[in-house]
């Protein structure tokens, strides 16, 4: 199949990542009670927007 | 419980991902040429695709919130769901099964039993397995209208077409490929998206050793041993020592053997996706890889659950809401931690997750109603030599038509529980007896098509029998079983139990049946019509050069002795 799927997985996961850390810089800190005080927003964004860029990578240097 | 209330942040992660499942559909459209392009991805799916989608098509949402709900009533013997009752069928599967399903070039699991036996049988199991597959995406439709109208207030209609309608057109578009691609897209989500709730909640409650502490609690107040929520095994000596009310010979001869051979070595809706695979070894392997997630899914799915039945009964701030009758609803386990610990943001995910797992189900459910309708029944029995892009033309026309016969399932579902209930027990008992015609057809060449239909049809009875003869404690005669006579034969202790032992029966009536009336019946295959389809008959599949850990044996092992460490460790 022409489509590899590491592709638009990246860029999805790429996407979240990115509007997770922006949401947790930008938010108010009093939401992060609910998650015993840590900033999941901006750790776990981090962490997807990582695992978005090696799949997108990946995906990238098969096709080339 | 109160609604979760969701921000823009949360609504905007949801509309990317309808967006890419919706792109990746559109995206593959151009590749969809032929009816194999369509029903079998061409053949031409990798490995590691193939084997998550493996995974992710049983991962429906029916999974995710009932292991869950199990967690929570059980505690982690509900590990035995995947331990016991998954990981090894699925090594079977992908080592013994495969070369006959790959190798035979069937298109569908009803078309092995066609080429294998005759075409009453493969009639029945196309025409059971296509009525099944509809209900069984209509009843997700249904619980993820209900869900979402509970959670988020979202209307009930709404849910429901709005799901439909993503799922319909992705797979029109871009047939089972494009159901296979979102799969994989849908396994990450759920992935990524429980693993901070699982860290978050086992924080709170002070690691492993904290939830022991706690549920240590819950099974004292309940009349069972401390450990009886923490310890997989240990209590399963008797039905009356752990909560889910069965020993270990029924758990492991009815769970682990008949039901999950069953589901996992039968099922077109996974086998599908094995049979989509590049070549014979990566269909092989297709299973194996798909057990490797499978058997960490316990700390996902079901960890979740007992972390809400902890702070239900301590002094955490999550609790599992009461259904009218005063019981616990273990159904909310999963949407009463997203609430708990999810700040909105991270909530999108967790939402978004769910609705994944609701629609993966639904699109597996659906790419394998349109191929057994569009090759076992429309081109078997209605017309049969049309032409190629006529057949296409059919799978994109069953796929709305299988959609609509969900929608209307949903509300039927809405309606009329009870009907539903009695379906599932229907299907209960086709299903049941399936792995003893399969395993005869692919292990004794003088299986015959009567002896597997007769044997079909009697192992089916067998369970409407066992279960109508019997009922477990507490219930009352109907739904549950009971129904042929009022003083019933066995009283079981747990509904658990009569439906391992119901399936038992099953099995062993239709494994006995089909060798008696094979044996009193002549062949109707020759050997050399059988090559390809029995194991006696066919050569051996030339094992591939690589490592012996990269061979589907020696890759089947690991898995395997992974699995036993796993029950060891949480014994």
């Amino acid at each position: 199949m022409g489509l590899d799927i590491r592709i638009p997985v990246g860029l999805m996961f790429g996407i979240i990542g990115v509007i997770l850390v922006v949401y947790g810089l930008v938010s108010d800190s009093r939401i992060y009670e609910a998650s015993l005080g840590i900033n999941v927003n901006l750790w776990w964004g981090a962490v997807m927007l990582v695992f978005g860029v090696v799949m997108f990578v990946l995906g990238r240097r098969k096709a080339a | 419980m109160s609604r979760i209330q969701l921000g823009s942040v949360d609504y905007i992660i949801l509309l990317v991902y309808f967006v890419f499942v919706l792109g990746i559909g559109w995206a593959l459209k151009r590749y969809m040429k032929t009816s194999s392009d369509f029903f079998l991805s061409g053949r031409s799916i990798p490995a590691w695709i193939a084997g998550l989608a493996f995974l992710s098509a049983n991962l429906g949402a029916q999974e995710v919130i009932g292991m869950a709900a199990s967690g929570a009533k059980y505690g982690i013997a509900t590990s035995h769901f995947y331990w016991v009752g998954a990981i090894p069928a699925m090594v079977f599967v992908g080592i013994f099964m495969m070369p006959f399903y790959y190798g035979s070039r069937a298109r569908s699991v009803p078309e092995y039993l066609k080429l294998r036996f005759d075409e009453k049988t493969r009639a029945l199991n196309a025409i059971s397995f296509a009525t099944m597959t509809v209900f069984s995406s209509g009843i997700s439709m249904y619980a993820l209208a209900k869900l979402f109208g509970l959670l988020l207030g979202w209307d009930f209609n709404f849910s429901i077409w709005v799901s439909a309608i993503i799922v319909l057109l992705y797979i029109v578009l871009g047939g089972l490929t494009s159901a296979i691609y979102n799969e994989v897209l849908q396994f990450f989500l759920i992935v990524l998206g429980f693993i901070p709730l699982v860290f978050l909640g086992l924080r709170d409650v002070g690691g492993w050793n904290g939830l022991t502490e706690r549920l240590s609690q819950v099974a004292t107040q309940r009349g069972f041993a401390p450990g009886a929520w923490t310890e997989s095994w240990s209590h399963m000596g008797s039905t009356s020592t752990n909560p889910m009310g069965v020993e270990w010979f029924g758990m492991v001869m009815g769970l682990g053997f008949v039901l999950s051979f069953g589901y996992w070595c039968t099922d077109f809706l996974v086998v599908q996706r094995a049979m989509a695979a590049d070549s014979m070894a990566a269909a092989r392997r297709t299973p194996l890889i798909a057990a490797v997630p499978k058997m960490l899914f316990p700390f996902l799915v079901i960890l979740p659950g007992m972390i809400a039945m902890a702070l239900t009964l301590g002094d955490g701030r999550a609790k599992l809401p009461l259904k009218p009758d005063g019981s616990m609803d273990f159904d909310m386990a999963i949407p009463v931690m997203l609430g708990t610990y999810f700040p909105s943001g991270l909530l999108g995910l967790g939402l978004t997750a769910l609705m994944a797992s609701f629609m993966s189900g639904m699109a597996g459910n659906v790419t394998a109603f349109n191929t057994v309708w569009t090759y076992d029944i429309y081109q078997s029995y209605i017309k049969k030599d049309a032409s190629d892009s006529h057949y296409l033309w059919i799978g994109r026309a069953t796929t709305v038509a299988g959609i609509l016969l969900s929608i209307g399932t949903a509300y039927l579902a809405s309606r009329f529980n009870n009907i539903m209930d009695f379906l599932q027990l229907v299907f209960a008992f086709v299903n049941a007896p399936l792995f003893a015609t399969f395993l005869l057809g692919m292990f004794w060449k003088r299986a015959t098509g009567h002896g597997a239909f007769g044997g079909l049809l009697l192992g089916t009875m067998a369970a409407a029998f066992h279960h109508g003869l019997t009922l477990p404690v507490n219930a009352a005669a109907g739904i549950k079983g009971g129904w042929m006579i009022t003083d019933v034969v066995h009283r079981y202790p747990s509904e658990m139990a009569q439906n391992f032992w119901t399936a038992i029966f099953a099995w062993t009536v239709c494994f006995v049946m089909t060798i008696v009336i094979s044996l009193a019946t002549r062949r109707s295959k020759s050997d050399q019509e059988l090559t390809g389809l029995v194991y006696s008959l066919t050569p051996k599949p030339a094992e591939e050069e690589a490592a012996w850990y990269r061979r589907p044996t020696g890759f089947g092992l690991i898995v395997l002795v992974l699995a036993l460490i796993l029950n060891i460790i949480f014994w």
